[in-house]
C-alpha cells in the first residue's frame, strides 16, 4: 500500500519537475541559434537554426515534444554540435555512478564502525576523539580534499594518477587506480557527515528501554546491540544514507572537475560553458529523476525496516 | 535467597542511592515503595548491574548459590546471572519491547541465551507455552506481532514471559502496573503472584502504590531520599507506621481522612531534586515533628529487616 | 557547551573580519601588480601574495565577507519562505500538510548546485544567482524544522486552552507557536549557514557563483589549485577558512541546540 502511494507522488513530482526544469530553461534569455551561430548570424540563417532546433514553436509544443523524447528515450540533439544526447549522456552517467557507488560504499565502510565506536565510547576520550574529527571532516569541501589528496598521492608519492578516466572494459587496473583518489575525496567528507549520524542514532539505542530489557536476558553488551541495536539504528541511517546519495550525485559534479573525469558533471558544466541549453536540460532532468528514484526507494527501504510503517 | 547490603549508587561526587540493605527468601515477596526520586528504581537496576555507564555502585549484593559477589563483578558473570537467576520487569510497557522485532522471538530469545544449542523449534514451542502461561489473548496470532500491534497490558504480559522463561531464583518488579488500567493491573498482579509461587523465587516488587503493595507482598520496604527509612510486616507498617515518612504516605493516600481544615492529607512540600536532599535525616526538611537532633543522621532502630530510621519515632519511643 | 564557545568564537573572528574589512583593508584586494607575483610570507605581506601579485590576507579579510553576505541572504530566504510553510502546514487543513510536504519533495530534487547552474546558464552567474540557487535549495529544511516544531507545540496544554478559548489557528500559530519554534529556528539557522559556506565555495570554485574581480575563497582557491606543489599556502589559506566557517557554524548549531533541548541536559551534568 504504502509502496503504491510512494509511487503514484514519484510519478506526479517527477512530471511537475520535468515541468519546472523546462519552464526555468525557456524563460531564461538567451537564443541558442544565436549562440550556435554567433552574433554575426545572418536573420535567414538565425531563422533557419530555429526551425532546426524547434525554438520557433510555441512553448507548449516544444514542452510536449521534448517530455515525449524523454520518454520515449530520444533526448533530441544539441545545439552545438548537433550528435544525439541519449548515447552520449548514458556514457556519462555510467562513469558518474562508479564514482558515486564506489563513494558510497567508503562512506558506509568507514562511517558506520566508526559511527557505533565513537557511540559505544562516547564517555571515553576515544570516542570524543572520533566525533570531533568527524566534526571537522564534515566541515572540509569535496574539492579541497580532492586537491589535496592529489598533492600526496599523484604529485609526491607517483602512486596514483591526479586525474583522467579509463573504463573498466579498456583496462581494469587502470581503471581502478583511476578511480581511487576521486571516490576517495568522495566518499571520505561524506563518511565524515555519516559518521555523525551513525553516532547519534547508535547513541538513540543504547539509551532505548528495550536494549536494557535484552541486557536483563542475559545478553552481552555487544550481543545486545548486534542483535537488538543494529536494525533499529539502521532507520534514521538509511534515511540519511538516501540523502547523501543525493548529495554524492551532486558533488561528484565538483569531483569531476577536479580530476577531468568525463562524468555527467563535467558534460553539464562544459555545456553550460558551450550554452548548450538542450543538453543542460536533459542532464539537469536526468539527475533530478535520479534524485526522486533514490528518495523514493529510501521510502520503501523505510517501511520495511520498520514494522510500523508496513500497514500503515 | 537475595542479599543486598549497605548498596550505594553514585553518580560522580553525589550520592543517589545510600546504605540500603535488606534480604529476600526464596518464595518470599517484599515491597519497595516510595515516591518519584526517593531512588527505587536506581537500586533494583543496581541489583542487576545494569546502571547507566556513569553510575557507579558499591556495597554488596548476593544471591544464594553464586559465589561471586554481584557489585563489581565481572560482565561476564552477570551476563550469566541475568535472566536465568536474576530477572526483571520494566516499567516501560511502550518502550521496554525492541519495536523490530515479533514478540515470540523476544519471548524465544529470553530461552535460546541461556539455552545454546537448544533446537529452534523446541525453542519456539518454550515461548509458545510461556505466552500462554501469561495469559495472552489470541497467543497463535499475537505472538507472531510486532510490539506496535499489542496493548499496553499484552506488551506488559509479554515482558512477564520474558523474565519468567528460564525459572529464575529472583525476580525484581519495577512499577510493572503503573502505566496499566485498574482492571488489567490486577489481573497482571495475578499472574506475577502465580509466576513466583509456581517457581519458589523470590519477589523484589517496587512501586508507589500502597493498596498494591499490600495485597502483593508480604514484607515492605519504604525508601526516601535514597535510603531505607522504614522495614517490616506489611501489615504492621501500613497500619502502625514508625517514620512519619511512611506516616504521610499513608495518610496522603487515605482518601477517607481529611485534616481539620476538611482537605485531604499531603506531604508538606515536594521531594527535592537529585542531591539536595538534607544532611541528617533526609526527610527533616518536609517533617513535622523534625527539631535540631534531626540535624544528625538517625540510627537505625531493630533488625536489618524490621526496624525505622527516626529520632522521634511515629508512637514514641518503644 | 563547549561547542557553544568555540563555535561563537569562530563565527565571530569571520564576522569581525568581515567588518573590518569594510573600514580596513593591508592592500586594495583586487589590486594586481607583476612585480608583486607569489610573494611569501613577510612582515609587507602577512599571507603573501597570489599569483597576480594581490594581497591574500586583504582577498581573504574581504572573501570573508563575501561568504557571510551570501550566508545571510541564502538563509534569510530560506527562513522567510520555509518558516510561514511549515506554521501553514502544521496548523492549517491537512490536504495543506500534504501539498507543503510534495513541494518540499520537489524542491529536495534540485540542489543548489543544479539551481545555480540553470540559473547561472540563462542570466550568467553571479553572487546574486548563487544565493538564490542556496537559498531555495534550503527553504526545505525550514519548512520541516518549522512544521516538526510547530506539531509539537500545537499538542500542549496551553495551545490546546488556546483553541478551546476560540482562537483560530492562524492566530494560534503566530502567537504561541512561533515563539516556541523561535529557538529551532535559530539552531536551524546556524546549521544552514555553515552548509550555505560550503555551497557558496563549490559554486565559486566551479565559477558559478561571485565573479572576479570580487574576492571569494572558493574562487581564491580554484585560481591557485595548480600552484599547490610550489605555494601550498594559496590553496591552504583559504581551504582553512571554508573549513574553519563551516565548522564555526555548524559548532555554534550544536551549542545552540544543547542549550535549547533540556533532554540533552542532566545526565551528562550529574557528576559536576
Amino acid at each position: 500500500m504504502i509502496v503504491l502511494r510512494r509511487a503514484v507522488i514519484l510519478l506526479v513530482t517527477t512530471a511537475v519537475a520535468s515541468l519546472v526544469v523546462f519552464a526555468l530553461l525557456a524563460v531564461l534569455p538567451g537564443d541558442p541559434a544565436q549562440v550556435a551561430l554567433g552574433v554575426n548570424a545572418t536573420p535567414e540563417l538565425l531563422a533557419k537554426a530555429r526551425h532546426e532546433f524547434g525554438t520557433d514553436r510555441p512553448l507548449p509544443v516544444q514542452y510536449a515534444d521534448w517530455l515525449g523524447g524523454l520518454l520515449s528515450g530520444d533526448l533530441g540533439r544539441s545545439y552545438v554540435t548537433g550528435e544525439p544526447i541519449a548515447p552520449r549522456l548514458l556514457d556519462r552517467f555510467e562513469v558518474t555512478l562508479w564514482l558515486v557507488g564506489t563513494a558510497m560504499v567508503i562512506a558506509a565502510l568507514v562511517a558506520v564502525p566508526l559511527g557505533a565506536f565513537a557511540a559505544v565510547r562516547h564517555r571515553r576520550t576515544s570516542g570524543v576523539l572520533v566525533s570531533a574529527a568527524s566534526q571537522l571532516g564534515a566541515a572540509v569541501p569535496g574539492f579541497l580534499a580532492g586537491i589535496l589528496l592529489v598533492e600526496v598521492f599523484a604529485v609526491h608519492l607517483r602512486l596514483l594518477p591526479s586525474g583522467g578516466w579509463t573504463p573498466p572494459n579498456a583496462d581494469f587496473g587502470a581503471f581502478l587506480r583511476g578511480l581511487v583518489l576521486p571516490a576517495l575525496s568522495l566518499g571520505l567528507v561524506q563518511a565524515a557527515v555519516l559518521t555523525r549520524y551513525v553516532r547519534s542514532a547508535v547513541l538513540d539505542v543504547l539509551r532505548a528501554d528495550y536494549l536494557r530489557t535484552a541486557r536483563a536476558k542475559g545478553l552481552g553488551p555487544v550481543r545486545a546491540l548486534v542483535r537488538h541495536g543494529l536494525r533499529n539504528a539502521a532507520v534514521p541511517v538509511v534515511t540519511v544514507l538516501g540523502l547523501q546519495l543525493a548529495t554524492l550525485l551532486v558533488g561528484a559534479v565538483i569531483i569531476e572537475r577536479v580530476f577531468v573525469v568525463p562524468g555527467l558533471g563535467s558534460l553539464l558544466l562544459d555545456a553550460v560553458g558551450t550554452r548548450d541549453l538542450v543538453v543542460v536540460q536533459d542532464v539537469v532532468m536526468l539527475l533530478v529523476v535520479a534524485v526522486l528514484l533514490v528518495n523514493f526507494l529510501v521510502d520503501v527501504l523505510y517501511a520495511v525496516l520498520d514494522p510500523k510503517l508496513r500497514r500503515a | 535467597m537475595l542479599a543486598v547490603d549497605r548498596l550505594g549508587v553514585r553518580a560522580g561526587e553525589l550520592d543517589l542511592v545510600t546504605e540500603v540493605s535488606f534480604t529476600v527468601s526464596a518464595g518470599e515477596r517484599v515491597g519497595l515503595i516510595g515516591e518519584s526520586g526517593s531512588g527505587k528504581s536506581l537500586t533494583a537496576t543496581a541489583l542487576l548491574g545494569l546502571l547507566p555507564e556513569e553510575l557507579t555502585a558499591s556495597g554488596s549484593v548476593r544471591v544464594a548459590g553464586v559465589e561471586h559477589e554481584l557489585v563489581g563483578a565481572p560482565e561476564r558473570l552477570l551476563t550469566k546471572l541475568r535472566g536465568s537467576r536474576l530477572a526483571m520487569v520494566f516499567q516501560e510497557p511502550m518502550t521496554a519491547l525492541n519495536p523490530a522485532m515479533r514478540v515470540i522471538d523476544q519471548v524465544a530469545e529470553a530461552r535460546e541465551v541461556h539455552h545454546p544449542g537448544r533446537d529452534r523449534v523446541l525453542v519456539e514451542a518454550d515461548a509458545l507455552r510461556l505466552l500462554e502461561q501469561v495469559r495472552l489473548p489470541e497467543v497463535a496470532t499475537l505472538a507472531r506481532a510486532y510490539p506496535h500491534q499489542l496493548s499496553g497490558g499484552q506488551r506488559q504480559r509479554v515482558l512477564l514471559a520474558m523474565a519468567l522463561a528460564n525459572d529464575p531464583d529472583v525476580l525484581v518488579c519495577d512499577e510493572p502496573t503503573t502505566a496499566l488500567d485498574v482492571t488489567v493491573q490486577a489481573q497482571l498482579l495475578e499472574l506475577i503472584l502465580a509466576g513466583v509461587a509456581e517457581r519458589g523465587a523470590a519477589l523484589l516488587f517496587i512501586t508507589h502504590d500502597l493498596a498494591v503493595v499490600a495485597t502483593v507482598c508480604e514484607r515492605v520496604l519504604v525508601m526516601y531520599g535514597g535510603r531505607v527509612v522504614e522495614a517490616g510486616p506489611v501489615r504492621e507498617v501500613l497500619t502502625e507506621p514508625r517514620h512519619h515518612y511512611t506516616r504521610g504516605l499513608l495518610d496522603a493516600s487515605d482518601l477517607e481522612s481529611t485534616d481539620e481544615h476538611g482537605r485531604l492529607h499531603a506531604i508538606p512540600g515536594t521531594v527535592p531534586a537529585a542531591g539536595e536532599f538534607p544532611s541528617g535525616c533526609v526527610f527533616r526538611t518536609r517533617c513535622g515533628r523534625a527539631d535540631e537532633q534531626c540535624a544528625d543522621l538517625p540510627p537505625w532502630t531493630g533488625v536489618p529487616d524490621h526496624g525505622h530510621a527516626c529520632w522521634h519515632p511515629v508512637g514514641g519511643d518503644s | 557547551m563547549r561547542s557553544l564557545v568555540l563555535g561563537g568564537a569562530l563565527v565571530g573572528l569571520i564576522v569581525l573580519a568581515a567588518l573590518l574589512s569594510f573600514l580596513w583593508t593591508p592592500y586594495d584586494p583586487t589590486l594586481v601588480d607583476a612585480a608583486l607575483r607569489l610573494r611569501g610570507v613577510d612582515w609587507a605581506h602577512w599571507l603573501g601574495t597570489d599569483r597576480f601579485g594581490r594581497d591574500v590576507a586583504s582577498q581573504l579579510m574581504v572573501g570573508a565577507r563575501t561568504t557571510l553576505y551570501v550566508g545571510l541572504v541564502a538563509v534569510g530566504v530560506a527562513a522567510l519562505v520555509g518558516t510561514p510553510l511549515g506554521l501553514l502546514a502544521a496548523s492549517g487543513p491537512r490536504w495543506l500538510g500534504e501539498l507543503v510536504a510534495r513541494v518540499n519533495d520537489l524542491v529536495l530534487a534540485f540542489p543548489a548546485l543544479l539551481l545555480a547552474i540553470m540559473l547561472g546558464a540563462g542570466f550568467g552567474a553571479s553572487t546574486g544567482t548563487a544565493m538564490i540557487a542556496i537559498g531555495v535549495a534550503t527553504v526545505p529544511s525550514f519548512a520541516r524544522v518549522a512544521r516538526a516544531a510547530a506539531m509539537q507545540v500545537l499538542t500542549t496544554e496551553y495551545v490546546l486552552a488556546a483553541r478551546s478559548a476560540g482562537r483560530r489557528p492562524l492566530a494560534i500559530s503566530v502567537r504561541h507557536v512561533l515563539p516556541n519554534v523561535a529557538g529551532l529556528l535559530i539552531v536551524q539557522s546556524s546549521v544552514s549557514f555553515g552548509i550555505a559556506v560550503l555551497a557558496e565555495a563549490a559554486l565559486s570554485f566551479l565559477g558559478l557563483g561571485t565573479q572576479p574581480p570580487t574576492p571569494s575563497w572558493g574562487r581564491m582557491l580554484q585560481e591557485s589549485q595548480e600552484l599547490l606543489a610550489v605555494q601550498p599556502r594559496l590553496v591552504v589559506v583559504p581551504g582553512v577558512a571554508i573549513a574553519l566557517a563551516v565548522l564555526g557554524f555548524s559548532l555554534l548549531g550544536d551549542g545552540l541546540r544543547d542549550r535549547l533541548d533540556p533532554r540533552l541536559k542532566g545526565v551528562g551534568d550529574a557528576g559536576r
